[in-house]
């Protein structure tokens, strides 16, 4: 295998980001930055990203291409939260009643949505951005509209409307990120395993494998192939008796059913609910962060979620401290936005697809 | 024009051609498709495409002078128009506008006394009037100003003619295919249209392959097969028969396959069109009625856009068909490629590409999928679930690479990367494993070489030996058609022409793709 080969392989986008993460991490190596602090935070952020950006799968698998329509599912996740919040519950009800919420309306939504797509083949990235700030920003109107109760939920003055942002303190806050940590650890258990449990989040990590699993398990049923097929090329799918409209509505369901799930798990380790304009800044980290992992708009597979996630979550989180130590001021927040951005655009200029 | 060679890269399409036009004839140009016709004309018209893969070998002489285009302006101030096979009319523009394209009659103004000629008004009185008389000359009544979309087809036909002759300096016009898209009615108007043309002293190439069309209206002839030169004659000294003989040529090679004795006489039928019309872009069948027996292998021939391609992908429901099918006495349902999956009828499509192949997985799993999707094969249930079995997937993909020598690194690699012979042989190995009654093949030889052609063939006779399958194979190569099939239906305009045994001679082969009527033709 000659160098050029091996560069084609890697891609030029995980070659960019990879090279970046490691200089930025020999750069807080060199300015004594606590390296458990940069390894949990990196671990969290993963967790907490890379259901949303697992969503991006599904969607991409059955030919619709990137699901810039995140916040769809989004929304419902947020409602799914937000009726748990409002019934006051907390701990592990609360969790489980908001995804068994949100889950049905994310389905119900994802189905009308890629019965939509089907009208228009070939424009659902644009339409699917512009139904994003559609629906975004209708939503506004419902979250100052509705009628919750709960008086954590709702403005401190007036009492109707939801507030921007909803501490889940009380309810489901952290409920993943500590499911295997204690209070205190038993004396008998060792010291590194009590450093690895407060260093990883296992529980946020473990509910990323499993829903992770379940698509590849879903990727290699009959049912799953069938969309594979269809996503790759509608006219073969058409002459071997392929229905590739309803392949197209169950990868949209599943894409905004993750979406939905993503937000609730996102919520719960960020320890806030972010309402009102908050849902449209979903759709782009993710789309870079899949792409980075080698994704094409065409193909796409768990592993370049992984490695999308980690890398880029992992800059972000390493260049924080870095910069702000280099330079003065916002300067993470800029080339995040720098990062994503100039990846999506690279990933729009080319068709085919990474390793 | 002169030993006129040309190559596609290191296929040589055109063999020392020579072509001979007087002034103010009428010359038709023949040859089935892939004769060589369209790129003579591209030649000597300049189109780009000849220099950008490499220019010609030869020289044309014209009008006395020493001639080698360029770019189609040079061709047309020489004064050479053509008309093309696809119409070029802008659709929204007028009839006039369009006959007079950047060739505009302008008045000078202020404007363009400052910046230049570009910025002239038009002179759409002088334009109308042009483009009346230029009309005129075709015998056509028509207001001008109409806009050119939504006309009937055969004027836009005598549109493009009428820009081409109101060009003042014409010496040779060139028509390509002009009476393909006419209908009759039409077409002779047009023919007489051509005859006037030529009286005014403009030379005329006509090209077609409607033999009595050239037989009525040309003065002279010119065959070309395979790229090279047959004969060049006058026409009254020619019949349509014998042009029919010189177009097809070839005898067939004596290496038929070693094809199974089915018998003739059994007239039961195991599958039927019954007035299928598929309305498949630039293949429409109009109407095709057909009986195939249990174990047959029936070819579909004929020129390219008669429809015969249209009628396996009709049969699949890819495009939208009418009709009745039956299979074994029971009605097929129409535009569904699922049921007629599911009623064991398989398709290889003519776009191996497009529709044939995944090109971006592996071979073994292009060679299964469809079994997976219909018959439920290669699956192990695990609960609730179907997962698909991948090693079976796998073992089944290296045993087909071996049966059929598909020459690649292993199961595992995309079909992208195949040549095209090998594409054709894991599209062929799909069929095998889902073994249908009835396999639809289309172009199966198309873009693949030699070797690979006769495995291809020779497979599809095996299959239908040992397996009794029933083939329907339609091909643009009669020759292949004649070695593997035992009838061969001639389609031609959408419609069977007639049915003939392989063995039929050349000029019955000839006469029945032109759409001639054999029977009056040959006593």
């Amino acid at each position: 295998m000659d160098a050029k080969k091996i560069l084609n392989k890697i891609g030029i986008p995980r070659l960019i980001i990879g090279s970046l993460f490691l200089i930025m991490l020999i750069l807080a190596f060199i300015l004594e930055i606590p390296m458990d602090g940069i390894a949990k935070d990196i671990l969290v952020r993963f967790g907490m990203n890379a259901i949303l950006v697992l969503a991006m799968v599904p969607s991409i698998q059955s030919g619709i291409g990137i699901n810039f329509n995140l916040p769809l599912g989004v929304i419902f996740g947020l409602i799914g939260a937000l009726v748990s919040l409002e019934l006051k519950l907390s701990g592990w009800t609360s969790f489980v009643v908001a995804i068994g919420v949100a889950v049905p309306l994310a389905g119900l939504a994802g189905y009308l949505y890629g019965v939509l797509l089907n009208r228009m083949k070939g424009q659902e990235m644009t339409v699917g951005n512009y139904m994003g700030y559609s629906i975004v920003s209708f939503m506004c109107i419902f979250w100052a509209l509705a009628p919750f109760q709960n008086r954590e939920l709702t403005w401190a003055m007036g009492g109707s409307g939801l507030r921007t942002t909803i501490s889940m303190e009380y309810s489901m806050g952290g409920i993943l990120d500590n499911a295997f940590r204690m209070e205190t650890y038993p004396a008998s258990f060792p010291k590194f395993l009590v450093k690895f449990l407060e260093i990883v989040p296992l529980g946020l990590l473990l509910t990323f494998a499993i829903l992770a699993t379940m698509i590849w398990v879903f990727s290699r049923t009959k049912r799953g192939t069938a969309m594979l097929v269809a996503g790759n090329s509608e006219a073969f799918a058409v002459s071997n008796g392929i229905n590739v409209n309803k392949q197209r509505i169950i990868g949209m369901v599943l894409s905004t059913i993750l979406a939905a799930i993503g937000i609730i798990v996102y919520s719960q380790s960020f320890g806030l609910l972010q309402l009102y304009t908050a849902p449209l800044y979903v759709a782009l980290p993710a789309t870079a962060a899949i792409l980075i992992g080698g994704a094409s708009l065409s193909k796409a597979k768990i592993i370049h979620v992984i490695i999308g996630t980690f890398l880029f979550q992992g800059l972000l989180v390493v260049a924080m401290p870095v910069i702000n130590i280099i330079s003065e001021g916002s300067m993470a927040e800029i080339i995040r936005i720098i990062i994503s951005n100039g990846i999506i655009l690279y990933a729009l200029t080319r068709k085919e697809g990474g390793a | 024009m002169k030993n006129i060679s040309k190559f596609y890269g290191e296929n040589q399409v055109l063999k020392d051609v020579q072509l001979n036009i007087k002034e103010g004839e009428i010359h038709g140009l023949l040859g089935e498709n892939g004769a060589g016709k369209s790129t003579l004309m591209n030649v000597l018209f300049g189109m780009p495409v000849i220099h950008s893969t490499g220019g010609f070998q030869g020289e044309m002489i014209f009008d006395g002078k020493s001639y080698a285009p360029k770019t189609p302006t040079e061709a047309m101030e020489m004064g050479i128009g053509m008309v093309h096979q696809e119409f070029m009319l802008i659709p929204g523009f007028t009839i006039t506008e369009n006959i007079k394209l950047n060739r505009e009659n302008t008045k000078p103004t202020l404007l363009s006394k400052v910046m230049g000629p570009s910025l002239e008004k038009l002179d759409l009185a002088k334009m109308k009037e042009d483009a009346k008389s230029s009309l005129k000359k075709l015998n056509m009544d028509i207001d001008e100003f109409l806009p050119v979309a939504g006309l009937p087809v055969g004027y836009m036909q005598f549109i493009e003619i009428a820009r081409e002759i109101d060009k003042t300096n014409l010496k040779l016009l060139i028509l390509d295919e002009p009476t393909a898209v006419l209908t009759e009615s039409e077409a002779e108007q047009f023919l007489k249209v051509i005859k006037s043309l030529s009286e005014m002293g403009i030379a005329i190439l006509f090209i077609t392959h409607r033999l009595d069309e050239i037989k009525a209206v040309t003065d002279s002839i010119t065959i070309l097969r395979d790229g090279t030169f047959v004969k060049s004659t006058a026409t009254q000294e020619t019949s349509i028969v014998e042009m029919a003989k010189l177009m097809i040529g070839r005898e067939v090679e004596t290496s038929k396959s070693s094809k199974k004795d089915i018998d003739i006489s059994n007239e039961e039928s195991y599958f039927e069109l019954q007035d299928l019309r598929v309305r498949m872009p630039g293949e429409r069948v109009k109407g095709v009625n057909l009986k195939i027996r249990k174990g047959e292998i029936l070819g579909l021939g004929g020129l390219a856009g008669q429809g015969k391609i249209g009628i396996a992908n009709g049969i699949m429901g890819i495009y939208p068909t009418t009709g009745k099918i039956l299979k074994d006495g029971k009605e097929m349902k129409l535009n569904d490629p699922r049921a007629m999956l599911n009623e064991s009828i398989a398709f290889l499509s003519e776009d191996r590409k497009g529709v044939g192949l995944l090109l971006d997985d592996a071979i073994d799993f292009n060679i299964v999928v469809t079994s997976i999707e219909i018959k439920e094969d290669f699956i192990k249930k695990v609960g609730p679930l179907k997962m698909v079995d991948k090693k079976e997937i796998k073992s089944h993909g290296e045993k087909m690479i071996k049966d059929l020598d598909i020459r690649c690194t292993g199961p595992g690699q995309e079909t992208r990367f195949l040549s095209g012979g090998n594409q054709q042989k894991v599209c062929i190995a799909r069929a095998l494993t889902l073994n249908p009654d009835i396999l639809l093949v289309s172009e199966p030889t198309r873009g693949i070489d030699i070797g690979a052609k006769n495995l291809v063939l020779d497979t599809l006779v095996k299959l239908n030996e040992e397996l009794n399958m029933t083939i329907i194979i339609t091909s643009s190569e009669l020759a292949e058609l004649r070695q593997i099939s035992h009838r061969i239906a001639i389609i031609s305009e959408g419609k069977v022409q007639t049915i003939l045994p392989p063995d039929a001679s050349p000029e019955e082969f000839g006469l029945a793709m032109a759409g001639e009527d054999i029977e009056g033709r040959m006593e």
